[in-house]
């Protein structure tokens, strides 16, 4: 057994940060991530990091923003926590070395983004994620944190007592991909899950391969709440074929938008008269689907997003990333044609419940970054504010799992205060079907189905250290169905039918599809023998969670019948404030999703924010 | 060559010691169905694959140490169908997922960012994912990065590769930090420009796969950890005491003087990063400094 104080799993930039204000605050700090640090998805991030830096802006017309770009579904706790900090922690990188854009007088650059009042987008060219992830990594090298680096974390080791908030966390169970050795990580105070999103529940993804949403996953199966699952952001500019994401950045310098008949549809056909191009993703998104179901989409599939008139000089001083992307997986130069755009799941605003210190309602267990859900991004998140969420919150769980005394946080975590119980009808029954070596309870309940509430942190580590290798073996030692065949299904139906536009029989279509993979996944096999470097068995366990996540997703999108941010219902085409004003919470109770919903914090420091309408 | 198939499972499960009960026999009978199914599904499709008019024959590098059958390196050929646009990276997925879920290689981001599945594709490093098949001779020739230790199949240990790149203090040090938390430093554009293109590195490993000098002296830096060194040595946020402690590093008996400018690493990084070149710059700068103490 492997022993630290903090564990962070996941080496991008929330955990990166995590663990460098862990190690600060004198913590023995350690990561274990399925990739090594620079691998990770945070490099791909393009666009920027939003921050109030300059005289005319300021951290309060942030949060508004944010909380507007939200719809009303941000915690304002959360959002304001994020604002005021945002700008210290972005000079921190500067700091650290990283490799802004810089303005005539040597300052950082910032331009506008969707959804803004200022123009507060601090960036690298059309590359921040990996100049943001390196600066990182470079302070992780200085500073000799320990990595376990292609160690896949699968199990998080949790006692079991009855309610989920009376339990702890005290470790983690990983898997060494070169050896093929399973080993339990103690962690003497914490836990942050950083494992990013769940992309690959989509088969038309900007997302990593890697990002099927472990943490988020295993989070839920030990008893912690997920929030706000069915808030999927679909991402307006991804290149048809691919998936490869086109930075908003291009729309932020004066990209434009057209349909078949050479129109700029954003002002021409009304979706955003005062905003245009520059509208809110879910509006934008929806823009282009409508045209190309109207029959004004190109080829049936998609619209042109045109640059030329930039001029050459400033599009390689800004975008020049996306010239490269667009002439690699598309075949086209930026510089002479428009590009071909659709599209794409992007971000998941839902995830692993914490609140704003990034704890979780299981003592000892934090997340941070795009696998938590603190809520900053409500039901839509606005383009700019997932790199200050990493770097804020990252640093906040570090600090407030090494100990450190950050305050009462206002947001309240799990089952406390007012929470309401919900109902959601579906077809199927849906949650775990049983089947040798699950993991229905990841550490919750006992074998034997007694209280283990009396184990050491040692014997709990260890306890779910066996149950692991019990699965891993029954994977590796059957004959049966391929993971892939089941990761098809799964991501082909959640496209079809959870997608930016979502009507009531497709949902539960996709219910039905999900419960039938998962019917297919008690068969599943691993085929390749081998202990070294078995991604066959990865793939196979990464599938589980794509399963749970791509549930809880639909479950989420069939109760909440309104529309809300991305979250588009065909029967309901209004936002219900009346009713709605609240987050969808799931939790996995022995097996099966149970539905609640907590009120919405509109209350912030010195002003509540009045949900009005959203127009851009 | 035919298409790769794996070999046949067996029809009949093992005969199990103890009388099974039916749940089991249930069990056991549901899987040897799907196990059935399995192996139908990936005949059709290496089917599918021989009939469509478009095919690319891939033949990939083989090796696992721990499999008996694939101790000794040899290569395996995958048919796959080609479809406009399709890269290295695609034909490698489509292959694994269809034909033999163990062939094993390292991809994340599939956009030319994380680095991981750098490849040694007809003779050249290059990035799977970047590589689009329509540019290649067939059969196409995938292979692991030469001159680093085979995992199995197409990973390669990176440790080594890791290690160069830490030996060169790749992280920006400077006593001269401003005053106030929320002020920057100041950086010309100039200034930013003259490092840009070093900033883009993503450790994919290419260039020192490529590099001759690096595959004949384990100890020597390597171009992208020089070229590491180039990011932070050039950066004017930098002070004058840590650049010279830099040209100390990048001096040394494994340094850039080893470096014989055969352009190799340049060529083949997937990021145009200009390695020989901020090599060179780094050697006249290790003179220019070497001068002022005569």
């Amino acid at each position: 057994m492997y022993e630290h104080d903090v564990i962070v799993v996941g080496a991008g930039g929330a955990g990166l940060r995590a663990a460098i204000a862990a190690q600060e605050e004198g913590a023995d700090v350690a990561i274990v991530t399925k990739l090594h640090p620079v691998r990770s998805h945070t490099g791909a991030a393009e666009g920027g990091i939003n921050a109030a830096l300059r005289e005319g802006d300021s951290w309060k017309d942030h949060a508004y923003d944010t909380m507007k770009g939200s719809d009303y579904l941000g915690d304002a706790p959360a959002v304001e926590t994020l604002c005021k900090e945002s700008p210290r922690e972005t000079m921190q990188l500067e700091h650290w070395g990283m490799a802004f854009s810089r303005d005539e007088d040597g300052r950082v650059s910032q331009r506008p983004f969707g959804g803004l009042s200022f123009p507060r987008t601090t960036y690298a060219g059309a590359e921040t994620g990996h100049q943001l992830l390196h600066t990182m990594y470079e302070q992780l090298v200085k500073r000799g944190i320990e990595v376990y680096d292609e160690w896949y974390a699968t199990r998080l080791a949790v006692s079991d007592e009855e309610r989920p908030e009376d339990r702890r966390c005290h470790g983690v169970v990983a898997y060494d991909i070169q050896s093929g050795e399973i080993a339990g990580f103690r962690a003497r105070k914490g836990v942050v899950l950083a494992t990013g999103g769940p992309g690959q529940v989509y088969d038309h993804t900007t997302n990593a391969v890697s990002n099927t949403g472990d943490g988020v996953a295993m989070a839920y199966r030990a008893g912690a709440p997920i929030e706000d699952m069915e808030f999927i952001q679909f991402h307006p500019t991804t290149l048809p074929s691919t998936g490869v994401l086109i930075s908003e950045g291009v729309r932020g310098e004066g990209g434009i938008l057209y349909n078949e008949n050479g129109e700029r549809f954003m002002y021409e056909h009304g979706y955003a008269n005062n905003a245009g191009e520059l509208a809110s993703r879910d509006v934008v998104s929806r823009a282009e689907l409508t045209e190309v179901n109207q029959g004004r989409g190109i080829e049936d599939e998609y619209v042109h997003l045109d640059m030329r008139h930039l001029g050459e000089e400033r599009i390689i001083d800004r975008l020049e990333n996306i010239l490269h992307l667009a002439e690699d997986f598309e075949g086209v130069d930026g510089l002479e044609e428009p590009m071909p755009v659709k599209p794409g799941q992007h971000y998941a605003m839902g995830g692993v419940e914490t609140d704003e210190n990034g704890e979780t309602c299981i003592t000892g267990l934090y997340a941070a970054g795009e696998c938590a859900c603190a809520s900053v991004h409500g039901a839509n998140r606005l383009g700019g504010n997932a790199l200050p969420e990493l770097i804020v919150f990252g640093k906040r769980a570090g600090q407030h799992a090494a100990g450190r005394d950050l305050g009462t946080a206002r947001i309240e975590t799990g089952k406390r205060g007012e929470y309401e119980v919900g109902e959601v009808d579906t077809p199927v029954q849906p949650g775990e079907v049983g089947g040798p070596g699950d993991v229905a309870a990841d550490g919750g309940t006992a074998p034997d189905g007694g209280a283990t509430a009396e184990l050491t942190p040692d014997e709990c580590v260890e306890r779910a250290v066996t149950d692991e290798r019990t699965r891993v073996d029954a994977l590796m030692s059957r004959e049966g169905t391929n993971h892939a065949t089941i990761r098809a299904k799964v991501q082909k139906s959640m496209t079809r039918f959870v997608n930016v536009f979502r009507e009531e029989d497709g949902l539960k279509q996709a219910l039905r599809d999900i419960r039938e993979a998962r019917e297919a996944y008690q068969d599943v096999a691993v085929s390749d023998p081998s202990r070294t470097f078995n991604t066959d068995l990865i793939q196979t366990i990464e599938t589980r969670n794509i399963l749970d996540l791509a549930e809880a997703i639909t479950l989420g999108a069939l109760v909440r019948d309104e529309f809300r941010g991305a979250h588009w219902r065909a029967e309901h085409q209004e936002r219900k404030d009346e009713n709605w004003l609240k987050h969808t919470m799931l939790s996995w109770n022995e097996g099966t999703p149970e539905v609640w919903f907590r009120p919405v914090i509109l209350e912030g420091e010195d002003k509540t924010y009045e949900p009005k309408i959203r127009s851009y | 060559m035919s298409t790769q198939v794996p070999e046949t499972q067996e029809a009949e499960p093992e005969a199990e010691e103890q009388a099974p009960s039916k749940g089991d026999q249930r069990r056991a009978e549901r899987r040897r169905k799907a196990a059935a199914r399995e192996q139908e599904r990936q005949e059709e499709a290496a089917e599918r694959a021989k009939e469509a008019e478009d095919t690319v024959e891939l033949k990939v590098f083989r090796y696992d140490p721990e499999v008996p059958e694939k101790e000794k390196p040899r290569f395996d050929s995958f048919h796959v169908p080609f479809e406009k646009g399709m890269t290295v990276l695609d034909a490698l997925m489509y292959a694994r997922d269809t034909y033999d879920s163990s062939l094993t290689f390292r991809h994340s981001c599939r956009q030319a960012i994380c680095g991981s599945d750098a490849l040694f594709v007809n003779g050249r490093q290059r990035l799977g994912c970047k590589t689009q098949l329509s540019d290649l001779d067939e059969p196409v020739r995938v292979e692991p990065l030469p001159h680093q230790e085979v995992v199995k199949d197409l990973v390669v240990d990176m440790e080594h590769f890791y290690d160069q790149m830490e030996a060169v203090e790749p992280y920006f040090q400077t006593n001269e930090l401003p005053d106030g938390e929320l002020d920057e430093q100041r950086q010309t554009r100039e200034n930013r420009e003259k490092i840009k293109m070093s900033t883009r590195c993503i450790w994919c490993g290419a260039c020192m796969s490529s590099c001759n000098i690096a595959a004949g002296d384990n100890q020597y830096l390597g171009p992208a950890a020089i070229n590491k060194a180039y990011r932070f040595a050039m950066d004017e946020r930098e002070g004058e005491d840590i650049k010279q402690q830099r040209l100390e590093i990048i001096e040394q008996e494994h340094g850039v003087w080893r470096c014989q400018t055969q352009f190799s690493c340049t060529e083949v990084c997937p990021k145009d990063i200009p390695l020989t070149e901020h090599i060179q710059e780094l050697k006249r700068e290790a003179v220019k400094n070497n001068l002022k103490f005569w």
